[in-house]
């Protein structure tokens, strides 16, 4: 699209993201996206359930065997107890190993899911919506945040449930065995997640401080190494490199305060881990050898070790759900914005009821049009052209007046804010978008070719032709010789964006495109800008074959395409202020006149 | 890879320290299970409660250094991973910044921009876990082991057939993982560039009604993502419990053999619960390790791509300019050479490629303009890019005031030419900032005198003035408008050689032709203008026509028309026919 559309837009308009009063809300339309894995949920749940069972049950069946070793009673009992372990560590592997899976499957499913959803809302979108948002911000809502989303997700599923379902087993078995020892492990651990939500509080904002002068960072080396060429032949390699090494010192700081401070939460939870373990071990210790007391309970040695065991198992969970709620905050800040596209309300204003659209002859209206990028910021006033069967349209006028708008509203781009445009009689708003649109075909300034060979490219608009119909189509653009003469011809891989073809060679292209397709009308937005004027004079012979009969709209500043119009729009300030013939124009001595002497 | 070592040289100290002090907690975190056996076998029965609280105390205290140990650790550790990180973005964009105009074309923005971040960091991040915990795991792995041979050697024969069993096993799954995980890597790429391609089109596949098509395209690329991401799913969901199983089956094994030790005397419980307890601890470092094999891979591979950017070879390096100052060297000799001369000049962009220039041979004098015409890709900005020395020739020589461009000391021959690139590039900040990039301390007069000679006074007018400000990469400025600001960047670096490359194609022809009015105002300054139509150049004192790479005639316009075939064909095509209507002012 030319650029100079932007000039009316604020650009690079980024979401608002208001993340506490979103937050809930975020958090259930995730849940009403997985509602269809409930079953599985479930499933993924018991799973969870009887891990940690068979987890928990294995430390108190070897808690047994050694008592029966400190007893030295090596009976069939104590060889059954043996085998009893091997059965439960053989469950619970396999069913950690189910509910891994089942949570992968979840997983993948909706992120492949919502993906897709997303790239279909994105193809619905009004252009203007497309326009105004950075590309760049749609493309990481679709990629890197739902990636995001999937890993923040799976490892909620998989850590989350297990978590919390080992504290829980794990106190329940813990106040079985010793109520005294258990509250006192309950009473300290809280110190853990005390320290833990301490150090997280604290770097959340050093980590925001790094990731925006990371940010800057990136912005800055973008900037500069995608314009290497200008910044050495201005010779600014220096000043740039400083600039670079400033904010470069800087992100080293902030980098060196949030990851050291972010790494002391295993330490620091380990220490209150250790305390615990040595409270434990000491008390309980006691209790063992006062066989039994008001104050602590019995114990024997063998529990004491699963205790041990326990307060070891109990404090990880703690640990991996601070890991687990930071990358679920984040996942839950990356579902938001990829929900904030799925869930958009704007919809390119598709036609109710439409009608089937007649063969058209070709007769284009626009009847008294308003139109504006910006409420209250008028660019067209109340533009009338009637344009008949066949003629080929020229529209001319300085930079910005309008040129590009018309355009837009005539492949129904964007719907003008009032009047009419009409074909056959017709209005065009009657029939669906698509139809409409085949009705044009259009070259833009900038040309558009997506990753795939020549051919595919050339078949865009017309998948089903034949080898002979594309070659002749090649061969009236005058493509044909320079792709006979590529690596693999017709199917050489052109990379993403065609970056292995000249800009001239993909202009050629995106004209053999619209040869081959054939459609009734023709929109040529300086169409042969960067093709060479020898090339050209034999595109312009091609052009005129298919245009004959056709109705076209050419944006040109050839003053060869201009007078041989049939009819030229000369546009100003947003509305068409003189139109006519060449010659009635030069004799009407107005502001045409003014442009093409100067020329 | 091995030469980004030198990035922590600096930082031996940190290199030696984090390990060790690792080291040290996990030393500490060995000693605890004799402790609690020390305990169970002598407290206990001994009914000796002060020994217990003994070793209770000697409990806390060993947590406390374990726990100074490891924050002295990751002190270290991250500051020697971020120093190294700091360093190698410094090399690494300097780097950039030194390639050549041939290098930049062959590696490419997004690739450099990529070594930049996110290689940058998985390779902080491989480093910094490396010195936290590569040598943790081990040491506890073999630690445990160490103290079981302490213990009991029948015992202790267990833990070593254990270890090799989880190493062969954990380092299977994580190794199979990480190329699962690359190639889920690579699916990732394509859908990315599938969602990139589908949003630059928008226009183009809603004008041909394709919605349906790229949709399809894209579920497949979507589908193959999805794939690849739980193929590597359903192997790494087998890590955790297969250690699990096997430990424990183990810890059976070793409770079986301890209460035939026990039985014979050779060992106490407590030594039993301390046994168990070391294999605990191996389970728990193992599962640690084998996630950090796929940081370091990470960060390995990472490292290759950087240091394969590092060590390229690119005979062409510049170094680094802040040219800015023009140096006035106006000797006799240069006074008297031609300003620019080309002589049999032959230029490929890589050995084997064809000829892009071929014999090009011709001279101008200082203050003359020379109009390039020719087709696309008849070699017009090649030509003028070979002025600055920004491309080495093939053949022959290009002379800048008398002396060859590869011999002049690239920081002068900078500052001598102002270009303005085909595409026009502003950079983010003002308008100021921008005109001033190849003259940093114009003054404000000579910023307004470039802007009314480039006509972009109604530009500022409508952008509010010097201090507006510049979007990155410029979108808030109409093409047009880019290129006249462009333009005014060239002049106000007060270049004796002025390059337009093709700056003129989106303006309207009044700007185009006030333009060329301003410029013929300029004095002592030779001006080389490139351009499609003839009308932009027919006014120079040259006008070299290219066609495919060759000389097809060099003069002055009317002479051109005469015996030039070429040009007469272009100028007839532009509908400059005998009429001559609008004609030359």
């Amino acid at each position: 699209m030319s650029m100079h559309l932007y000039g009316y837009m604020p650009s690079g308009k980024v979401f608002d993201n208001d993340r506490n009063i979103k937050k809930s809300h975020v958090i259930r339309r995730v849940l009403s996206e997985e509602k269809k894995y409930l079953p599985l949920l479930i499933l993924s749940f018991l799973l969870a359930v009887s891990t940690v069972t068979f987890t928990l049950l294995l430390p108190i069946r070897i808690g047994n065997a050694i008592d029966m070793i400190c007893e030295r009673d090596f009976s069939s009992v104590f060889y059954r107890c043996l085998i009893h372990c091997a059965i439960l560590a053989l469950l619970a592997g396999i069913s950690q190993y189910l509910m891994n899976l089942i949570n992968n499957h979840v997983v993948y499913n909706s992120v492949l899911h919502i993906r897709e959803a997303a790239f279909l809302r994105l193809q619905k979108f009004p252009l203007s919506y497309i326009d105004s948002h950075a590309g760049g911000d749609l493309l990481s809502r679709l990629t890197s945040d739902a990636e995001q989303f999937a890993d923040g997700l799976l490892m909620g599923f998989t850590q989350l449930f297990t978590g919390v379902i080992t504290i829980a087993g794990t106190l329940i078995f813990m106040f079985s065995m010793n109520v005294a020892i258990t509250l006192i492990v309950v009473v300290v651990t809280p110190l853990s997640i005390f320290v833990a939500r301490f150090i997280s509080k604290h770097t959340y904002d050093m980590f925001r401080v790094q990731s925006a002068q990371r940010g800057e960072q990136t912005a800055l080396a973008d900037e500069m190494l995608s314009n290497a060429k200008v910044v050495k032949a201005y010779g600014q390699e220096e000043k740039v490199l400083r600039d670079f090494d400033r904010i470069n010192d800087e992100l080293q700081k902030s980098s060196l305060k949030a990851l050291f401070f972010s790494s002391l939460t295993n330490p620091s939870t380990r220490f209150v881990n250790n305390i615990v373990y040595a409270l434990v071990a000491c008390i309980g210790a006691v209790a063992v050898y006062t066989e039994s007391s008001v104050l602590f309970g019995s114990l024997s040695v063998g529990i004491l070790t699963a205790f041990l065991s326990y307060a070891n198992q109990y404090m990880k969970p703690f640990n991996d759900i601070t890991s687990v709620i930071t990358e679920l905050q984040n996942a839950i800040a990356c579902a938001a914005r990829v929900f904030e596209v799925i869930d958009d309300e704007t919809f390119e204003n598709e036609t109710d009821a439409p009608l089937e659209m007649p063969v058209v002859s070709g007769d284009v209206e626009l009847d008294h049009i308003d139109f504006s990028y910006i409420k209250g910021q008028d660019l067209i006033r109340d533009l009338n052209v009637c344009v008949k069967n066949g003629m080929k349209v020229a529209i001319v006028g300085p930079t910005g007046c309008g040129k590009t708008t018309l355009i837009n509203l005539l492949m129904r781009f964007y719907d003008p804010d009032a009047g009419k445009i009409l074909i056959d009689q017709t209005d065009i708003a009657s029939y669906t978008l698509n139809d409409s649109r085949r009705l044009f075909g259009m070259v833009l300034q900038d040309t558009w070719l997506f990753d795939g060979t020549v051919r595919e490219n050339i078949l865009f608009g017309k998948p089903d032709a034949t080898e002979e119909e594309m070659i002749e189509a090649a061969k009236l653009s005058h493509a044909h010789s320079f792709i006979r003469r590529l690596k693999d011809g017709y199917d050489t891989q052109i990379g993403e964006d065609g970056e292995m073809l000249s800009q001239g060679q993909r202009q050629l292209l995106c004209i053999t495109r619209l040869m081959l397709n054939k459609p009734p009308m023709l929109i040529l937005d300086e169409a042969t800008s960067s093709i060479d004027t020898r090339t050209e004079i034999r595109i312009q012979q091609a052009f005129r074959t298919l245009m004959e009969n056709k109705t076209a709209f050419i944006v040109a500043h050839r003053l060869s395409t201009i007078r041989d119009a049939d009819l030229i729009l000369v546009m100003k300030g947003g509305t068409i202020i003189e139109q006519g013939t060449h010659e009635s124009l030069m004799k009407q001595n107005g502001f045409y006149a003014e442009l093409y002497r100067l020329a | 890879m091995r030469d980004l070592l030198k990035y922590l040289k600096d930082y031996k100290k940190e290199c030696v320290f984090a390990p060790l002090f690792k080291a040290l907690e996990a030393g500490f975190e060995l000693i605890v299970p004799l402790v609690i056996a020390h305990m169970i076998d002598d407290g206990i029965p001994a009914d000796d409660g002060k020994l217990i609280v003994r070793c209770g105390l000697l409990l806390i205290v060993l947590g406390f250094v374990g726990f100074a140990s490891a924050v002295i650790a990751q002190y270290f550790a991250a500051k020697a991973a971020v120093g190294f990180s700091t360093k190698l973005r410094h090399d690494l964009f300097e780097r950039s910044l030194r390639f050549s105009f041939s290098k930049i074309d062959e590696i490419g923005t997004s690739t450099l921009l990529t070594r930049l971040t996110s290689d940058v960091s998985s390779v902080q991040a491989g480093v910094n876990m490396v010195l936290r915990l590569f040598l943790r795991s081990p040491y506890i792995v073999l630690g445990a082991t160490i103290m079981a041979f302490f213990i009991d050697l029948k015992s202790a024969l267990i833990f070593v057939v254990l270890i090799v069993v989880l190493f062969l096993i954990v380092f299977f799954l994580a190794y199979s993982n990480i190329g699962l995980l690359e190639k889920a890597q690579q699916k990732l790429d394509a859908v990315t560039a599938s969602v990139r391609e589908n949003l630059s089109g928008t226009r183009v596949i809603r004008a041909f009604c394709r919605q349906e098509e790229r949709r399809q395209d894209f579920a497949g690329k979507n589908r193959e993502l999805f794939l690849a991401q739980k193929k590597a799913g359903v192997r790494s969901a087998l890590l955790n419990p297969i250690t699990y199983v096997i430990i424990n089956l183990f810890i059976v094994r070793l409770v079986r053999i301890g209460a035939v030790q026990v039985g014979n005397g050779v060992l106490t419980a407590g030594q039993v619960i301390a046994l168990y307890n070391y294999m605990s601890q191996i389970l728990i470092e193992l599962i640690k390790f084998a996630n950090l094999l796929i940081t370091v891979n990470k960060a390995l591979s990472g490292g290759r791509r950087i240091s394969a950017v590092l060590a390229m070879q690119d005979p062409d390096e510049t170094g680094l300019t802040a040219g800015t100052e023009k140096t006035d060297t106006n000797d006799e000799k240069e006074a008297q050479a031609p300003a620019i001369s080309f002589e049999h000049v032959s230029m490929k962009y890589h050995e084997t490629a064809d000829e892009v220039l071929s014999d090009i041979d011709f001279q101008i004098k200082m203050g003359e303009t020379l109009g390039i015409i020719g087709g696309t890709g008849a070699g017009k900005s090649t030509l003028a890019h070979l002025i600055p020395g920004f491309y080495p020739v093939t053949k022959g020589r290009v002379l800048v005031n008398g002396s060859d461009v590869r011999e002049q000391d690239q920081k002068e021959l900078t500052s001598l030419v102002g270009i303005a690139m085909q595409k026009p590039v502003l950079f983010s900040g003002t308008i100021a900032d921008n005109l001033r990039l190849g003259n940093p301390g114009a003054e404000e007069e000579e910023l307004l005198q470039a802007v009314r000679l480039s006509c972009c006074e109604e530009v500022l007018k409508e952008h509010g003035g010097l201090n507006a400000e510049v979007l990155q990469g410029g979108k808030n400025f109409s093409g047009g408008q880019r290129q006249r600001l462009c333009i005014a960047r060239a002049l106000v670096k007060n270049p004796s050689i002025l390059i337009l490359d093709d700056s003129f194609s989106a303006l309207d022809y009044v700007t185009d032709r006030k333009l060329r009015e301003h410029l013929r105002e300029l004095k002592d300054i030779t001006v080389i203008m490139i351009s499609q139509r003839t009308v932009s150049i027919q006014d120079c004192d040259h006008i070299l026509v290219l066609d495919d790479g060759r000389m097809a005639g060099f003069g002055t316009h009317e002479e051109l028309l005469e015996n030039c075939n070429v040009y007469r064909q272009i100028y007839h095509s532009q509908g400059r026919d005998k009429e001559g209507e609008g004609g030359r002012s």
